[in-house]
């Protein structure tokens, strides 16, 4: 590309490719113009990446990994030693949960707008690899304050590799580094949490908005606005994103920060949701919790997990229906036979098949906060039985669709 | 040699032997890697068998003593208890213990030495997920759910409602799959119970 400015943005350009990547990918990036309340939400999980990072770097100077040292850093150093050390890790811990939240509403919206289909499948499945990253990092971030809920919490989740037949011993003894989880496995996710993970994180990141800037956002019309250009190539529905969007989502991020502090300054540990309350008792490997519950972002497949009953005295099923709860969101593109993207031009009915899987997700999720009995146990399965159908059953259903005309441009009020 | 003259088909050997050389070189390499995350030495050292004193240990009463970090129960039963043990047999999902862990010198009613049957030793690690079971040996415990007045004591997980009896051995229908696993172990006087190491049927 030549470079026709002088000066000292010339003499970059003619170097490293600046003004051409401001270009690209704000300034002449061009976003349909009808983006909703529902578009907000990556750009919010992108700022809370930021949090995350940067109050994760100060924890980080900190924090000790070591059994002996691990709680007393957390609650003593950080909480009450530390300047503005509980600050700081509020920041961190509201920021885990709001990330899920986002995420998941993230998903929510390309899953009703059909931002999942042709030729958007790889931005699905890097956003996919995201949601499982995020997982791990949450996860292993949650051992690290070291007090019961994390140990048990943890205790549980590595016991489910116990559950793989013939090697499962063996690989969850490698997993903890320990016949017990301790100092060895407290270390190694210490480890994956501040680097590894945080790395790869990234890495996706990167390669899930590369892959977006390459084919171009979707809409909540779900109609390609490529297809109407101006005589200068320009889509006669899209926008650029700098500043129409960047402005627009300022006000989305302003609105999410009051939601924010509310939480951080007032009740960080939202009624023992976001910071569990058998935390603050540090971890005891001879004394189980009277009542063991993962954090709220994972007790939808923690409830999958409780539903299947074990067969032929192995645990292993629930383990691979919780798996597969997982892995059966990455074939999303082409279980939906739909052509048609927005649930806005798609049946009545599938509307309705949208709705009842999110109210059986929310009720796996607090199924999964709670303790076990038998009705309980029912709903679970009942609801599990609706998540998987709704997917199983997708490359049937959605080919008996009577859709809606699609409109040629996108539509606004 | 000329640009135009190009070997396509030794280029490809050429390609594909450094991408197998380079393959199995990363493969070599991940070794290191992948075995540093075994238990140390330090780790496997700490795995050495425990002495437990259980002179003073009531019919009734258990105690929690730790190996390899984990909880291991030493329970006295009463001779009640003994006896329910013989009667719950049609509500348990593996009575003999046949698909469960223990010694073979462990391996009957009570899970116990036969000289010393009323003790028994017991990891306290329930087989489903690996909580520790609560000892409940109240016939009215508000736990017993399900179970109703079939509960006659025994062990609940709090963590998936596990049950299990006296002998640690699991009810029917629990998420929990087998009995709760028995460490090998041996009676080092008749006070004295050393666990982490293998004894004879004596």
């Amino acid at each position: 590309m030549e470079q026709k400015s002088n000066g000292l943005m010339g003499w970059v350009d003619a170097r490293y490719p600046a003004t051409k990547t401001w270009e690209k990918h704000l300034a002449k990036y061009y976003a349909p113009k009808n983006f909703n309340f529902w578009y907000f939400f990556g750009s919010l999980a992108f700022m809370v990446l930021v949090i995350q990072i940067l109050s994760g770097v100060f924890l980080t100077m900190f924090y000790k990994p070591d059994t002996a040292l691990a709680f007393q850093s957390v609650e003593m150093s950080i909480m009450r030693d530390v300047e503005w050390g509980w600050l700081i890790r509020y920041f961190h811990s509201t920021g885990a949960s709001a990330f899920f939240i986002v995420v998941y509403l993230h998903m929510f919206r390309a899953l009703i707008y059909g931002s999942y289909k042709k030729p958007r499948e790889l931005i699905w499945i890097f956003g996919m690899l995201i949601f499982l990253a995020l997982m791990a990092e949450g996860f292993m971030g949650y051992l690290l304050p070291w007090g019961q809920m994390s140990f048990w919490g943890a205790q549980v989740i590595i016991n489910l590799v116990n559950a793989i037949p013939f090697v499962g011993e063996g690989l969850s003894t490698w997993v903890r580094g320990d016949f017990v989880i301790g100092d060895a496995t407290l270390n190694r996710f210490f480890s994956l949490h501040v680097a590894a993970i945080p790395l790869i994180l990234v890495g996706l990141i990167f390669a899930h908005i590369v892959a977006l800037h390459e084919v171009g956002s979707n809409n909540p019309d779900g109609v390609e606005i490529k297809k109407n250009k101006d005589e200068n190539g320009i889509p006669k529905d899209g926008i650029p994103f700098h500043p129409y969007y960047s402005v627009k989502d300022i006000v989305g991020v302003i609105v999410f920060l009051m939601f924010f502090s509310i939480v951080v300054f007032f009740m960080p540990e939202m009624f023992g949701y976001f910071l569990e309350h058998a935390n603050f008792e540090p971890a005891n490997p001879l004394k189980t919790p009277e009542h063991i519950a993962p954090v709220w972002y994972f007790t939808p497949y923690y409830s999958i997990l409780r539903a299947v009953p074990s067969i032929a005295g192995s645990a292993f099923p629930g383990v691979i229906a919780m798996g597969a709860a997982i892995v059966v969101m990455f074939f999303l593109p082409w279980l939906d036979r739909n052509p048609v993207k927005s649930i806005r031009y798609r049946a009545g009915w599938y509307k309705i098949l949208v709705a009842i899987f999110v109210v059986a997700f929310i009720v796996l999720g607090i199924l999964g906060t709670l303790s076990v009995t038998d009705g309980r146990t029912l709903l679970a399965q009942i609801c599990t039985a609706y998540y998987f159908g709704f997917f199983f059953l997708m490359p049937i259903y959605t080919k008996l669709e009577k859709n809606k005309p699609v409109p040629e441009r996108v539509t606004t009020k | 040699m000329s640009a135009d003259a190009v070997n396509n088909s030794k280029r490809r050997l050429l390609v594909a032997a450094t991408s197998v050389v380079g393959a199995v070189g990363a493969g070599f390499v991940a070794v290191p890697f992948i075995k540093s995350w075994n238990p140390s030495a330090k780790a496997l050292a700490a795995g050495a068998p425990v002495l437990a004193d259980i002179s003073k240990l009531e019919e009734g009463q258990m105690i929690t003593v730790e190996w390899r970090g984990k909880p291991v129960y030493i329970l006295k039963r009463t001779d009640e208890n003994m006896k329910v043990l013989e009667t719950d047999t049609d509500m348990l999902a593996d009575v003999n213990s046949d698909s469960s862990k223990q010694p073979e010198y462990c391996k009957n009613t009570g899970r116990s030495y036969d000289k010393y049957t009323k003790t028994t030793v017991m990891e306290g690690v329930c087989t489903h997920l690996g909580c520790a079971p609560k000892y409940l040996p109240d016939i009215n415990n508000p736990f017993s759910g399900s179970l109703g007045s079939d509960w006659k004591g025994g062990f609940f997980c709090p963590c998936h409602g596990s049950f299990y009896d006296l002998s640690g051995r699991v009810y029917k229908s629990m998420p929990a799959p087998t009995n709760l696993p028995i460490p090998p172990y041996k009676y080092e006087s008749d006070t004295v119970i050393l666990i982490g190491q293998d004894g004879s049927n004596a």
